[in-house]
């Protein structure tokens, strides 16, 4: 079965329709890449795929492990293994980085009809998975995303993605803001978990990520529709050319 | 700390009713209805006390009787009978148990269904209580330990009896019987409360613990509480509250008061937690609380930590009057109004000593159609040079029905204090709200761990065990406030 099948997504933002007709299937262990310029729909696919409030599907389906989503509230789809990084990572005031970290896996635990996880276990975990991704534990003591920089912001994201272990992770715009270092670190982090049961959507603006994070399939989005498929070299293509004439070919 | 578990299994309990909606039930005696100088008089003699107890009484009544309820507060408060309370209710239990094998084995499962640590595991976790049921103390426990180090902490009403010096000397000291039209009152029927002194150079070797729990039908609850801390000592309190619910409005009028010596420092910390009401506010309590402490002695220091979420209506400014040279008063706060709550609260600093210094913290939640408002006075007198003040209030708002307000007063008497007040006013972001709930956490465990967030300045003043208790009551308070 596939683990994600996007059918004929139409969706809309208010009486904005942003999303005209998408088909896409991710298998297991695959890592798709979504590349399109501005404006085509990149991060609006991200939020309708996670079930976000406001953004409404208006025709076509999305399928996870073969069961349709669109009745899912988003909380309902994040126990159901979907992830998503966010691209611009969310500020919660006093609410420590390990006790954020705790509560989303113990959601996921209970969802799955298991105890809680040990506290002492889990902060054993938790170092050993952050020490890999260069977060040190001062930062997990301090409030999420609160005062990180851009290259922190990032890695607790895919900190929060090896501790969670989806199914489907969508990486939405990871490179943005990341220097040449914590892009490698970050991309580093992700190969990490590629491959077995997880599917990834990488969704990008440049090629330079996919030089860390080597896609088996890409994507055009333009204009709410997927105008070109291809590997990885499709990317290099639209390194070399811009996406401009791939649009009015399209 | 984030939400649990058993925060998710007590909002579920809470679907729909107040978690602690139960009833005990045992007989109750109870003194008739209404208020009279004939009904304090057999308040007076139930509790066995001395003439000049009662006249001390009657003196309250009288100023009582000449006073008016206080209007200046943003609160809608309706009209109360005062003649359609019953003032005394005692547990017929209460003869006087000696040990907790004594006690009505239904009381103890009422304190069980509360979580109440009335039991030997819980000497091992350091908690002394004394709880009092209705009006009346029923169990005391681990005074022995404390009497070692000369730590008498037990039922005011005993203190009447057994250290009438002490009460004659402090009671009233800090909140003159007719300081305000509810402090009145509780002068003239407080039933019961705790007294707690400790000696001089003494740190309590434990948490000091009460709780209080509304029980019988009707039943104003008037407690008293007096601590004093003398020199060079230290004691922490707390105090925590539920009650079960009701369809009367239930009157509640406190009276704390802190006696802090030179270099003593008292803690003082609340988890309240009365019946809110139902979603117009009926059958919720009126809380009306005069709480004060005056540091006396140099050096002093009083801090309050308060958690307020339950009542229909709250009316309540836990103060600190610092006389010593370089005392230092300290307020910090979490007050959750939803459905129909009204919680009029803050605090005062009075500053009269050298170089004394305050600090509050206050976070305001609303939620729902509910009005939540801070008051708060910072006062420095000519004699308090060089006084300092820091002020930060933080409003959250959950919804667009509910409402946040800051009052703060300043008045600045000497040119030499420095007063500060920062203020903020935000809401549950949306994007807040998407991040947690795309990280599985369900609608409600995302807005309790949002807001514990916001209050965690406030939150990790409170004793670990307290702590643990809060969070779980936010989360609990904030039930059904957002979708």
């Amino acid at each position: 079965m596939n683990l994600l099948e996007i059918k004929n997504l139409h969706a809309s933002i208010g009486d904005t329709k942003i999303l005209h007709g998408i088909n896409l299937t991710i298998n297991r262990g695959e890592v798709h890449a979504i590349m399109g310029p501005n404006g085509s729909g990149k991060s609006t696919l991200s939020y309708v795929l996670s079930g976000r409030d406001g953004y409404e599907v208006t025709d076509g389906e999305i399928l996870l492990d073969g069961e349709s989503v669109l009745e899912m509230e988003a909380d309902e789809r994040a126990r159901a293994g979907m992830f998503l990084a966010f691209q611009y990572p969310v500020e919660l005031p006093g609410v420590t980085g390990m006790s954020f970290l705790r509560a989303a896996v113990n959601a996921r635990r209970r969802e799955a009809g298991q105890d809680e996880v040990d506290q002492l276990e889990f902060v054993k975990l938790v170092r050993a998975a952050a020490a890999d991704l260069g977060v040190d534990n001062e930062m997990l003591k301090r409030a999420v995303n609160v005062g990180f920089s851009g290259g922190e912001k990032k890695r607790y994201e895919i900190l929060q993605m090896s501790l969670l272990k989806p199914s489907l992770a969508v990486l939405d715009e990871t490179d943005s803001g990341l220097d040449v270092d914590a892009l490698k670190i970050v991309s580093d982090g992700v190969n990490a978990q590629r491959g077995g049961d997880c599917g990834m959507l990488v969704i990008t603006h440049y090629q330079r990520l996919l030089s860390h994070i080597v896609p088996d399939f890409v994507h055009i989005l333009a204009g709410g529709r997927i105008i070109k498929s291809g590997d990885k070299s499709l990317a290099l293509e639209v390194e070399e050319n811009g996406y401009a004439g791939l649009v009015d070919a399209a | 700390m984030v939400a649990t578990t058993e925060t998710i299994a007590a909002v579920e309990d809470a679907t729909g009713a107040y978690k602690y909606g139960f009833v005990t039930d045992i007989e109750t005696e109870k003194a008739p209805k209404g208020l009279n100088e004939d009904i304090i008089a057999f308040i007076s003699a139930k509790k066995d006390e001395p003439e000049w107890m009662l006249e001390w009484r009657l003196k309250a009544y009288r100023h009582w009787l000449k006073m008016a309820s206080p209007d200046w507060a943003k609160l809608n408060i309706p009209a109360i009978d005062y003649q359609d309370v019953y003032y005394y209710a005692a547990p017929k239990s209460a003869e006087g148990p000696k040990s907790l094998d004594e006690v009505d084995p239904e009381l103890l499962a009422t304190y069980e269904k509360l979580g109440i640590p009335l039991n030997e595991q819980k000497m091992l976790a350091g908690v002394a209580v004394d709880a009092v049921f209705d009006s009346v103390s029923v169990a005391t426990t681990f005074r022995e330990e404390l009497a070692k180090s000369g730590v008498i902490f037990c039922p005011i009403s005993e203190a009447i009896r057994e250290y009438p010096e002490l009460i004659k000397k402090y009671m009233g000291s800090v909140v003159p019987v007719a300081d305000n039209y509810f402090s009145a009152l509780n002068a003239a029927v407080f039933t019961d409360g705790s007294f707690v002194y400790i000696p001089k150079g003494v740190r309590c070797p434990m948490e000091l613990s009460t709780y209080f729990r509304i029980n019988e039908k009707n039943t104003g609850q008037f407690e008293r509480t007096l601590i004093i801390a003398e020199d060079n000592s230290y004691v922490s309190y707390l105090e925590g509250c539920t009650a079960p619910q009701r369809d009367e409005n239930q009157l509640h009028a406190a009276v704390v008061e802190l006696v802090a010596m030179e270099d003593a420092e008292i803690k003082y910390s609340t988890v309240q937690n009365w019946y809110p009401g139902d979603e117009t506010g009926k059958g919720g309590i009126y809380n009306f609380v005069t709480k004060r402490g005056i540091c006396r002695g140099d050096r002093a220091k009083i801090s309050w930590t308060q958690v307020e979420t339950g009542s229909a209506i709250t009316w309540k400014y836990p103060s600190c009057i610092l006389k010593g040279k370089d005392s230092v008063g300290e307020f910090y706060s979490v007050a959750v109004t939803n459905g129909a709550q009204q919680a009029d609260t803050g605090t005062k600093m009075i500053h009269l000593g050298e170089g004394s210094r305050s600090t509050i913290i206050s976070k305001g939640i609303s939620a729902g159609k509910s009005q939540n408002t801070y008051r708060g006075l910072v006062e420095v007198h000519k004699p308090a040079e060089g006084a300092r003040n820091f002020t930060q209030c933080d409003s959250l708002l959950v919804g667009d029905t509910c409402g946040a307000h800051t009052v703060p007063y300043i008045v600045s008497r000497n040119p030499s204090g420095k007063i500060e007040h920062e203020a903020t006013t935000s809401r549950i972001s949306e994007d807040q709200l998407f991040y947690c709930l795309q990280r599985g956490m369900d609608e409600e465990e995302s807005v309790s761990l949002i807001v514990n967030g916001f209050c965690k300045e406030v939150m990790k003043e409170l004793p670990m065990e307290f702590a643990v208790e809060a969070q779980k009551l936010i989360g609990i308070s904030l039930e059904g406030s957002v979708g």
